[in-house]
């Protein structure tokens, strides 16, 4: 490009206003699409989002580590939004407190679950070590699941991709899903969700109802820890 | 909102210098979780602003993942190579995942007593 327009081009790619706000732009166009489907979970925002900015990055030929100075400022919020969850937690406290044994139970089984399935099928399709050891913390939020990854071998911006499908996933089939095994006690549907899809099956379940996303959210911040000292065990053991 | 996200970024700040201090392996902000939930527990009540500005976050967590998202272009030649083990993978262990936690969770609340099914008051659950 050149003229006014590119000069235009340079000023703005190299300031954070453009990517950060076409982040903001993308996430509403995807909104919209679930709410135009009537808030079907097959239209998940973040993914919409992901596939417009990824094309649009692509044709514009702009690097990620430029894209991601601009949006870094809405990654940064993942900080905050964690604690934040604190609030419906606190709502639902004298049904939590009454749930302790469920959740340590299904926390216990469901962790093991995503390590060794995660690990064992990716294994048994002849996937590469790397790409192995990138998938073992794939149910916990990003920044955790990077961490764990780095420390076994795996490649961390790997594993974050893996674990934003991840919870794609989770958000898009857990209701059909927990439907479909008849599931009818909003507090184990939240937990489950949360547990395997981290964050954004957090915010799936705030969309069906608080009592499931309060429960979501304790089951992300415990499959956290569940995951941060079973993933070195698990490696540890297969070797 | 000022004062709330005050509150919200001091209890990550705390979390992250206490799992510092102690070499917990726990995410800072999920420490600051555990600390802002004992602050409301000790005043036994949530500031109005505290729960807009929460509520306000929450409502749009799934954003805040989209520029970790957008990183998958860092990564399309593995995936290339790669996608039918990866998709089997994420696909068949998220479901297990989900399966098993939530059917342990269902027969050990029936089995100490804690389980009704309640009815989610918004939408989403045909």
């Amino acid at each position: 490009m050149t003229g006014p327009l590119g000069d235009i081009w340079v000023y703005l790619s190299a300031t954070p206003l453009l990517w950060l706000t076409a982040t903001l732009v993308a996430y509403l166009i995807g909104v919209l699409f679930f709410d135009r489907l009537r808030r079907n979970p097959m239209v998940q925002p973040v993914a919409v989002a992901v596939v417009l900015l990824v094309a649009v990055l692509m044709i514009s030929d702009t690097a990620y580590e430029s894209y991601f100075d601009g949006a870094q400022f809405v990654h940064f919020l993942l900080g905050p939004a964690t604690v934040a969850l604190a609030v419906p937690l606190y709502a639902q406290w004298s049904r939590v407190k009454r749930s302790v044994l469920p959740m340590a139970a299904a926390l216990a089984a469901g962790s093991l679950t995503a390590v060794t399935s995660a690990i064992g099928i990716a294994f048994l399709l002849g996937a590469s070590r790397e790409s192995v050891m990138s998938l073992a913390p794939k149910s916990v939020t990003t920044p955790i699941a990077m961490g764990i990854a780095e420390k076994i071998g795996g490649l961390p911006s790997l594993t974050a991709v893996l674990v934003i499908l991840t919870g794609i996933i989770g958000a898009m089939t857990a209701t059909p899903l927990l439907n479909l095994m008849g599931l009818k006690d909003y507090a184990a549907r939240g937990f489950a969700v949360g547990l395997a899809a981290h964050g954004i099956g957090t915010a799936r379940a705030f969309q069906v109802s608080e009592l499931a996303g309060a429960f979501a959210g304790i089951a992300m911040g415990l499959n956290a820890l569940a995951t941060a000292l079973i993933v070195p065990l698990v490696i540890r053991l297969i070797g | 909102m000022i004062a709330a996200l005050t509150i919200l970024l001091s209890c990550q700040l705390a979390g992250e210098v206490f799992v510092r201090l102690v070499a917990l392996p726990v995410p800072g902000p999920v420490m600051g979780l555990v600390f802002l939930l004992a602050g409301m527990a000790v005043r036994g009540r949530v500031p109005q602003t505290l729960r807009d500005t929460a509520n306000g976050l929450l409502s749009h967590l799934s954003l805040l993942f989209v520029p970790a998202g957008v990183g998958v272009m860092l990564h399309f030649e593995r995936i290339g190579s790669e996608w039918l083990a990866l998709l089997a993978a994420l696909l068949l262990s998220t479901w297990a995942t989900i399966a098993v936690s939530a059917l342990v969770f269902t027969a050990v609340a029936r089995a100490v007593g804690v389980s009704e099914p309640e009815d989610p008051n918004g939408e989403g659950a045909p």
